[in-house]
């Protein structure tokens, strides 16, 4: 075929390069957009550092001297500038010529004694600020923070140490006291408590008999008498244990330490309520960071106090942990079994693209809505059954027909399981046929190819789906405020009595923590702080879980490597 | 020789294909049909180990194999040979059954390996892929180590004790020729192996399980001329103990492998018979322009 070759023409000059001012202020639009994103998310995580972490800091005790001649002791927590409107002309103007007035918050502590843990000062008040080095601060175990000096150190009325001694003395006591007051908790969380969990399972064994009876069985005397003697001899035994703690309770409390508050009102605290006893003002920056990591501890591993507003958050952390740890455990099989059967076994076709676009739409539902139904199909619908079922002799007390943590986990797994299909179907159609098909010729079935070639090569898409459930999971407060989630349980889901799993318990949540916290406590200035820090910890908990997933499926990944096949 | 029941016959050639009733097995006679006795199989042939008999291949309504018959012969290399699209993959993926995994495929015509039909409902089609292995176009090994790739198939049917696995996967890689470039690595991802490496791999995998005929498909398409010829003479050593179908459309690779050719063309067979005549003799004229690179 002959070819016509293309007019050259007049040679045509290559122009200069024309300004393209749309595609620029795009460019710059985008990267500002992604900055920006950038910027919020190091910003929150930085405030939540900022905020939670500075509060486990121990800064210095001030004595404030004031014009009105009172004196207050207290932490410097933060100043500011008054913006009132002025009254007069002349203030105006003294407004003008010396800046606006400003103030300071104190924390003061002695609850007990202020009723307020903060206090405004106005700077204009101020006369004297100094830091004495014998302000003493006490951690205690009610009432919140004490600031003040120590007077005297007692004990049955009479006084044991003064001055520095009586201080010497009080750090001397704080690690016999500790020692004691677990010697206290192991007793009630240990035989105390087996006894109440015993003396529980012969009351049920009794209404068991007693049900059996009353539907025509013969009486069961020697049943009866041998839960009545086990009784008894569980309740004497119990009697003793609570004068053994009685005794103990009275160990803890005998000396007792006297201290002067700021406004000279003495205070006398039992030397077994004193958790922390500093001086602040005399520490070094090595004190402070010793006590920075205790409280750090302590926050992470103790369980809350004083309805949550002081103490730890175990129990909350434990909580979340485990229910998202049950929820990844049914999730992940069935939202692998599910995708397994609509990429490999399932005819592909509407109905199926149907079945697709509804699992699709699921993960757009409110999660509230999942709340709802998990109340009203698994807690009343399966829990009320098997209550009747296997538990009727709890009635009316519900076992499983109430909300727990299991309940909690179902409802989260109902609602990340479409993320675990989508991730893991789209696993498996990335598994080459040729793949498939070279395990057939080998005389595999299909059931042998799936399990042994597909899903190990589909095995990271379904991590995927594993970490975007956890994430997921883990930010979620709404549905489980119906399904299980409270303020504070009694006892954490696993313990030692049997079955140590106890998927019916109720169980605490950070993010219901925060809430409760942070929107639910009568003293919000106090708790704030640790609004911060547990979010942080949260923030930190969720990072946590989902690298773990992550360096399981680099893990695969580098296993299978990456070559092209 | 069991035969099957006719109501399973009809479900299973809804091809409509022409069925043969005679199953004569390992006579070396040219085969009789019903509509005389077929060209393509050549009387020349000792011990046929698999019969292709009047085969037919629909992929939904598009017919890729019209009534294709030839015999192929135990421990000898048949090649296949035909331009891209003429059907030569997927009369090979026919032997074993791999096209029953494809959707819309139909089958008319018969396959015998040692004289019994291949798609007979009674027969277990896992059994007949582990007597019949083949090797793809594009080399496909599994996402495992290269010990877990050739031990796959031994653990599949039943082969679980470590040692034997041992002997096993090193006599298998040894009989691939991959034994000393692999010995000090085998526990290392087999996705790391090069190109050539990765399909004597799966060779090595494929007589691990030790069938008794294996299936190549342009096994070489994909590599370069060194790897090309270190297969080349594996198959050559691999012919004492398989019989081995081969899929190329390199006309020197057919010429330099194999024992037997088929020349295929528009999903017709245009000529069987030893290479060596089809090669310098050959009878049709397609096939004649085919071999000599006049087309293709
Ligand atoms: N899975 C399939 N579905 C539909 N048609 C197919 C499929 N595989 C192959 N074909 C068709 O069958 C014919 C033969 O293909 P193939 O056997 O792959 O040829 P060759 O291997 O000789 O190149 C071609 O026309 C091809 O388009
Ligand atoms: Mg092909």
């Amino acid at each position: 075929m002959p070819r016509s070759e293309p007019n050259p023409g007049p040679a045509r000059p290559l122009g200069r390069r024309r300004p393209d001012p749309l595609g620029t202020s795009l460019t710059w639009l985008s990267g500002a957009s992604l900055a920006l994103s950038l910027l919020l998310i190091v910003g929150l995580l930085v405030l939540l550092a900022a905020q939670g972490l500075g509060f486990f800091w121990q800064g210095p005790v001030h004595q404030l001297q004031l014009a009105d001649g009172t004196r207050v002791i207290g932490e410097i927590t933060a100043t500011e500038t008054v913006r009132a409107p002025a009254n007069s002309e002349a203030e105006a103007r003294r407004i003008e010529e010396e800046g606006a007035p400003t103030r300071t918050q104190l924390k003061i502590g002695n609850r007990d004694l202020y009723g307020l843990d903060f206090r405004w000062i106005d700077d204009s008040d101020i006369v004297d600020s100094t830091t004495p080095a014998d302000l003493v601060m006490i951690e205690r175990l009610e009432w919140g923070a004490f600031f003040g000096r120590l007077r005297e150190l007692r004990a049955d009325g009479r006084v044991l140490a003064t001055g520095e001694d009586a201080w010497r003395e009080v750090l001397r006591l704080l690690p016999e006291k500790a020692k004691l007051r677990r010697q206290v908790r192991d007793l009630e969380k240990g035989e105390i408590g087996d006894i109440n969990h015993e003396l529980e399972e012969l009351r049920l064994a009794e209404a068991r008999i007693q049900r059996a009876e009353a539907q025509g069985a013969p009486p069961d005397d020697a049943a009866r008498a041998r839960i009545a003697a086990r009784r008894l001899q569980l309740e004497s035994r119990s009697e003793a244990l609570a004068v053994e703690r009685a005794r103990l309770q009275t160990l803890l409390d005998r000396e007792r330490a006297v201290f002067v508050a700021g406004d000279g009102r003495s205070k006398e605290i039992g030397a077994g309520q004193i958790l922390r006893a500093l001086r602040p003002n005399a520490m070094t920056t090595l004190d402070r960071l010793g006590v920075y990591a205790g409280r750090v501890a302590e926050f992470l591993f103790d369980d809350p106090r004083e309805s949550n507003t002081e103490g730890g958050i175990f129990p909350a952390i434990f909580g979340t942990v485990l229910m998202v740890f049950l929820m990844t455990f049914v999730v992940t099989p069935l939202g692998v079994l599910a995708a397994l059967y609509l990429r490999e076994y399932a005819v592909q076709g509407t109905t199926v693209r149907l079945v697709r676009i509804a699992v699709n739409n699921l993960a757009g539902v409110p999660s509230i809505v999942f709340g709802m139904f998990g109340l009203s199909f698994f807690v009343y619908l399966v829990g009320g059954s098997i209550d009747r079922l296997f538990y009727p002799e709890m009635a009316p007390t519900p076992k499983f027909g109430t909300g727990g943590i299991l309940w909690a986990a179902l409802t989260l797994a109902l609602l990340t399981v479409p993320v675990v299909i989508v991730a893991t179907e789209e696993g498996l159609a990335a598994v080459p046929r040729i793949m498939r098909e070279g395990s057939m010729a080998l005389g595999a079935t299909k059931l042998e190819t799936t399990l042994r070639v597909v899903v190990p090569a589909a095995a990271p898409g379904i991590l995927t789906g594993m970490i975007l459930a956890i994430a997921r999971a883990a930010g979620e407060v709404a549905p489980l405020m119906i399904v299980g989630m409270v303020k504070l349980a009694p006892s954490l889901p696993l313990d030692h009595h049997f079955p140590h799993l106890h998927l019916d318990r109720k169980f605490m949540h950070l993010g219901f923590h925060i809430y409760d916290v942070g929107f639910q406590s009568p003293n919000v200035e106090a708790t704030r702080p640790l609004v911060f820090a547990t979010a942080f910890f949260l923030v930190l908990i969720v990072t946590a879980m989902n690298l773990l997933a992550i360096s399981i499926r680099n893990h695969l990944r580098r296993k299978y490597a990456t070559s092209a096949v | 020789m069991t035969t099957p029941r006719p109501g399973e016959r009809e479900r299973l050639f809804q091809g409509g294909g022409r069925m043969p009733d005679l199953h004569a097995s390992g006579s070396g006679v040219g085969l009789p049909t019903r509509h005389g006795v077929d060209p393509a199989i050549d009387s020349d042939i000792a011990n046929p180990l698999l019969r292709v008999e009047a085969l037919e291949l629909w992929y939904g309504s598009n017919q890729a194999l019209h009534g294709i018959s030839f015999l192929i012969p135990e421990k000898k290399i048949t090649a296949l040979i035909g331009p891209s699209g003429c059907g030569k993959s997927t009369l090979l993926r026919c032997i074993n059954r791999l096209n029953d995994l494809v959707d819309g495929v139909r089958i008319g015509g018969d396959i015998l390996f040692e004289g019994r039909s291949i798609y007979d409902a009674e027969l277990d089609v896992n059994q007949l892929r582990r007597r019949i292995g083949m090797v793809f176009q594009k080399s496909n090994p599994f996402p495992k180590s290269i010990y877990e790739n050739v031990a796959y198939g031994p653990r599949l049917h039943g082969t679980t004790q470590k040692a034997r696995l041992d002997e096993l996967v090193e006599s298998s890689l040894r009989g691939a020729a991959l034994w000393e470039e692999v010995k000090d690595r085998l526990h290392d991802s087999a996705l790391g192996l090069s190109g050539g490496q990765q399909q004597r791999l799966c060779i090595a995998r494929a007589i691990a399980i030790e069938p008794e005929v294996i299936l190549f498909d342009e096994p070489c398409s994909a590599l370069d001329p060194v790897a090309t010829a270190k297969i080349e003479d594996l198959m050559y050593d691999l012919k004492s103990r398989f019989t081995i179908v081969i899929v190329t459309h390199n006309m020197q690779q057919a010429a330099r492998v194999s024992d037997y050719t088929a020349f295929l063309y528009l999903g017709r067979l245009v000529e069987y018979g030893p290479t060596t005549r089809i090669f310098t003799k050959p009878e049709k004229r397609e096939t004649e322009d085919y071999v000599m690179g006049r087309f293709g």
